[in-house]
């Protein structure tokens, strides 16, 4: 069934809300529409804000793990002050931010690229759509090891094996691990999440209405136009889609530090928080760590979801 | 071209010619590079799986022995008298299993209330079911573990981990089905309703199958996270539903080589999700283009 | 849409399959749970603790009908398990392997039960434990732990390279002695660098070695009064001692090297020496090592004292809250027994050939058993007398009032050691100079020091 393009302006005023002698009607029907929502909202609350208010209570007290710690007490703010004034979690703030959006831009621009290409037809194309899925089914936290352990190992690792194949100088002192552990986990990274934002992107391309394609082509736009002004707008929610997917998970990683480099010069949030918990065993400065995250999170993500995107606007593309 | 008018035969068949001719370079180069591009994805994954083929003494050698002889045996000691990787795959395949179906049953229903007849204020309902993904689960896995182990008395129990992955995964499950509810043609429902199909009608005849390949890509997608998953399963579980990348980190050593065994494990733990995403990836690209259904 | 159906078919079978299993999962419930005896083991999954996982079920269950369910982790996953089990004394495992670092103030917090029945068995032989090791587990005169294996460290050295370039090792080398080898072996040899030392961020990993070396120049962590000692003195011109003799003659890519990857790095003739564990002996030995034979082993390098290996030790220990003392201390008396080490013995002689998997370093006995000897020929003395010579009184040339050797004895070190650690690595990588990397680390022993004073 397609929808031609004519016909979309008057899709868009359908789904705009019913006419106003409606509303009337919705006392009752709005529970009719609410009830399929409330078995998933209520779950959710219960598994995810129970123990986050477990969490935020325990941010406000003295709460030590360690044999030799004294009893729990109340805290007041302490732990909210030691959380803002500790130069190694702003770092942590910071090393998150950048490389999450690095990732997430450069496994959106290069997925977006690699969408392209196979969105064309070619010898193979089902095989190298093969390969390239193949990264994002890999257990992370095995590819993270495995990663640190036999890829970026310094001597005995795949890249310094084959650059020292192609005759680089002494491949095997090369060490991009110690040298730049950021970087070593980005490309990690991008390498495992490029496959997921592709196959989104390129379902968004085969989603394009081909005769709408045609009808451009035959009135003589070029290639980059097409581009430009038919699939990007097209593709944009697909894209906004998979940004806001991978960032939610990629912000969330903690394996690959893990795996990688064990957190030297490259610790994220998640990490310090896991530091916290495990080294100093403070369980109220890790769970205020988690609370001021949680506040900044929300804070980034109201700017960026409702006055940047259109994935939760009112309007369709 | 036959509806073009004609012109002189001879110019405009070669410079047809030559443009087909570069469309023909042109089209062959980016299939090269696409093909590059996919070589590359997979390459660490090819080595992973020959590391995991060679001994311990080869598995970590300068220069890499390409031309090391192949063996089973870490395969073999996986599935050893000992910690057998048996137990940890079942574990796997049954919270990924069960929690997918419950994240489908309480998904679904949710995306239709905020898709097709959205409820009013279903742009506060999608950002809460995001923010439920913005605490770092590190933080909150000390009140989960004391609750389990504490008020519930239930350590070591699947069961505990199929609820915790099911609220995991609810919210991706939520924005992805929504995404392609809301790609279903409402006028194709108007129309069904104005003929005067009822709601269940319209969900199981015109819904239902439009969204099938979505459910099955949102599916995969949850499948796939609640498998992967280690950080609860590692902290809540101990002898009898311990999961398999759970295991696959036991095989980290701290006094020993492990690269040729983890690379096993590594890869012994992933087939099963690269069997159902290979599988499923036709599914998941259509699933994921609702759209363009004819 | 039919193979829709079908799919749909095929999910919803596996959706029962998937129900049975959980069903009978959650049926069957935690081990320990069970009627019967049955106990729960948390270790570590170095090679003798994967040998008795092996060998339990035929040997002690069969004896005793005490059933045992093995959790073995990689070490950090099983010292955050342990961590968190203990504090909170879930009751989820009765016995975990800790170390001589936890077990003395796990004692005194009250998280795990004494030992005493053990000692005082004379079949168990405590006097057979060496005294440094029963010393470390007390605490206020009373056993708390058992040893299962021990270690100290040592220097291992290519005994082949070392001829060739006319280098006598004396039982007792310097520090001094070991950069120049380090230098010579570098200047000569193509591709092999001088010595393998752990650069990897870890309380429990470079400040193991990093923690000798400064004991041995005359640092200490703190001076008697919990005053921080890290930027200064002794511990200043050890740890610029380290951090260069890693960067000039250690191997590239140090700072994330631990045990595994300088064993590699030994067994491949990367490097031509390797100062870490007395555990390492047992691979170096082992069937399959390239290096089998070709390795000595001498006491660790000194400076200002005589002994400077460390001392360290995987123990049982008993969480208090386990419903199960009894059946725990049986097994933790089997697998620290003679018999067991005898046991191993005959069963990886005859398998594997490698001492890699006996449990030794705990027992005077073990070094006169001849069955072990003859598999451990090349490093049993050495191991044998860095253990017992292993310093733990008085560690360096000044009082401390902490214990252990390569480590503080203090809980609140696993905090500022690990990130003392990352900055000596990110040091030993050339992010940072040295004194840098010690000025802030200073800082952070100072404010747990402060702490110790009240």
């Amino acid at each position: 069934m397609t929808v031609s393009v004519a016909e979309q302006p008057s899709v868009r005023t359908a789904r705009m809300g019913p006419p106003a002698a409606t509303y009337r009607k919705w006392g009752r029907e709005s529970w009719v529409r609410r009830a399929p929502l409330l078995p998933a909202l209520v779950f959710l609350i219960v598994v995810t804000q129970v123990p986050f208010v477990a969490t935020l209570v325990m941010s406000f007290m003295n709460w030590s793990a360690q044999p030799d710690a004294p009893g729990k007490s109340f805290a007041g703010l302490a732990n909210f002050k030691t959380v803002f004034s500790t130069p190694s979690y702003r770092q942590a703030v910071l090393t998150s931010v950048e490389m999450t959006v690095t990732i997430v831009l450069v496994s959106a621009a290069l997925a977006l690229g690699i969408a392209l290409l196979l969105d064309r037809k070619f010898l193979g194309r089902g095989v190298v759509r093969t390969m390239m899925i193949a990264p994002f089914l890999i257990v992370p936290i095995a590819a993270a090891v495995f990663w640190g352990n036999g890829i970026l190992q310094t001597g005995f690792g795949l890249v310094d094996g084959l650059l020292g194949e192609l005759g680089v100088h002494h491949a095997e002192n090369i060490s991009f691990l110690t040298t730049h552990p950021k970087l070593s986990i980005e490309i990690e990274l991008i390498w495992q999440w490029t496959p997921f934002m592709m196959l989104i992107l390129l379902a968004g391309l085969q989603s394009r209405d081909p005769e709408v394609m045609e009808a451009a082509a035959i009135d003589g736009a070029g290639a980059w136009q097409t581009f430009v002004h038919m699939t990007l707008p097209h593709v944009r929610r697909y894209l906004e889609l998979s940004i806001v997917l991978g960032t939610i998970f990629i912000i969330q990683n903690f394996d690959s530090v893990l795996g990688m480099t064990g957190g030297l010069n490259s610790t994220n949030i998640p990490y310090a928080v896991y530091e916290v918990f495990y080294s100093a065993k403070d369980y109220g400065v890790a769970s205020a760590l988690g609370v001021v995250v949680v506040i900044g999170s929300i804070l980034v993500a109201t700017f960026a979801l409702r006055v940047v995107s259109s994935l939760l606007s009112e309007e369709e593309d | 071209m036959t509806a073009l008018a004609p012109t002189a035969p001879g110019r405009l068949d070669v410079a047809a010619t030559r443009s087909r001719t570069r469309r023909r370079l042109v089209g062959g180069g980016l299939a090269l590079l696409a093909w590059l591009i996919g070589i590359v994805f997979v390459v660490p994954i090819l080595y992973m799986v020959l590391t995991s083929l060679h001994s311990p003494a080869h598995a970590q050698t300068y220069p890499p022995s390409w031309t090391a002889p192949l063996t089973l045996s870490n395969y073999q000691d996986l599935f050893g008298a000992t910690n057998s990787i048996r137990a940890p795959l079942i574990n796997s395949v049954t919270t990924s299993v069960v929690s997918t179906l419950l994240v489908l049953a309480l998904a679904i229903p949710a995306a239709y209330a905020l898709s097709v007849k959205p409820v009013r204020r279903w742009t506060d309902a999608m950002f809460f079911f995001l923010s439920t993904k913005m605490l770092p689960m590190v933080a909150g896995i000390l009140p989960i573990y004391l609750f389990t182990t504490k008020v519930i008395h239930m350590p070591d129990n699947v069961l505990v981990l199929i609820v915790l992955y099911t609220s995991m995964n609810l919210p991706i499950a939520v924005w992805m089905m929504r995404s392609f509810l809301a790609e279903v043609p409402t006028a194709i429902i108007e129309a069904a309703s104005i003929d005067g199909a009822g709601t269940l009608r319209i969900l199981t005849r015109i819904i239902a199958p439009i969204s099938m390949p979505g459910v099955a890509a949102t599916s995969l997608i949850c499948f796939i996270f609640a498998w992967n998953e280690q950080l609860y399963a590692k902290v809540l579980t101990s002898v009898t539903a311990q999961t398999a990348p759970v295991f696959v980190n036991t095989l980290i050593q701290t006094e020993h080589s492990y690269l040729a065994q983890l690379s096993a494990g590594a890869t012994m733990v992933s087939i099963p999700v690269l069997i159902a995403g290979f599988a499923a990836q036709d599914k998941l690209v259509q699933g994921l283009s609702l759209g363009a259904v004819k | 849409m039919r193979r829709t159906v079908k799919t749909a078919a095929a999910v919803a079978a596996l959706a029962l399959a998937g129900g049975a299993l959980t069903a009978c999962g959650a049926g069957g419930s935690s081990a320990n749970s069970g009627s019967g005896h049955s106990i729960t083991v948390l270790m570590v999954n170095n090679p003798p603790m994967l040998e008795l996982q092996k060998l339990t079920a035929a040997n002690f269950t069969k004896e005793t009908g005490i059933k045992v369910h093995f959790v073995v982790k990689v070490e950090q996953d099983m010292r955050d398990t342990a961590s968190t089990e203990f504090a909170n004394q879930s009751g989820q495992y009765d016995v975990a392997t800790l170390s001589n670092f936890e077990i003395p103030y796990y004692a005194k917090a009250g998280w795990i039960s004494d030992m005493e029945s053990i000692a005082k068995d004379p079949s168990f032989d405590q006097s057979d434990i060496l005294p440094s090791m029963t010393d470390a587990l007390s605490y206020d005169g009373k056993v708390y732990g058992e040893p299962f294996y021990g270690e100290s460290s040592f220097l291992m050295y290519r005994k082949d390279v070392f001829q060739r370039l006319g280098i006598t090792v004396p039982a007792n080398p310097t520090w001094e002695q070991v950069a120049q080898w380090a230098a010579k072996v570098d200047q000569s040899q193509q591709g092999m660098k001088g010595i393998c030392l752990r650069g990897l961020a870890g309380w429990g990993d470079n400040l193991a070695p990093l923690t000798t070396v400064v004991n041995t120049m005359g640092g200490t962590w703190f001076d008697d009064n919990w005053n921080a000692q890290v930027n200064t003195d002794g511990f200043k011109t050890a740890a610029n001692f380290y951090v260069n003799l890693v960067r000039q003659h250690g191997e590239p890519g140090a700072a994330t090297f631990s045990f595994p990857q300088c064993l590699n790095a030994m067994q491949q003739g990367k490097v031509a020496m390797w100062y870490d564990s007395t555990a390492g002996a047992g691979s170096l030995e082992a069937a399959d090592s390239p290096v089998k034979g070709k390795v000595g082993y001498v006491a660790a390098p000194h400076d200002k004292t005589q002994q400077a290996g460390w001392l360290y030790t995987w123990a049982w220990a008993v969480e208090k809250a386990s419903k199960h003392q009894s059946d725990a201390m049986k097994f933790v008396e089997w697998a620290s027994s003679k018999q067991y080490e005898q046991l191993v013995a005959k069963d990886t002689f005859s398998s594997t050939g490698g001492p890699t998997n006996i449990p030794a370093g705990k027992r005077a006995s073990t070094y006169s058993d001849p069955t072990y000897l003859q598999v451990a020929a090349a490093f049993a003395k050495p191991t044998l007398d860095a253990i017992e010579n292993a310093p733990s009184s008085n560690p360096g040339v000044q009082k401390r009032p902490y214990s252990g050797i390569q480590f503080v004895g203090i809980p609140s070190f696993t905090d500022f050691g690990t990130a003392c650690a990352k900055l000596i690595s990110s040091a030993i990588a050339g992010s940072q100079s040295t004194d840098s990397a010690l000025d802030s680390c200073q800082k952070l022993a100072q404010a747990a020091g402060d702490k110790e004073k009240q």
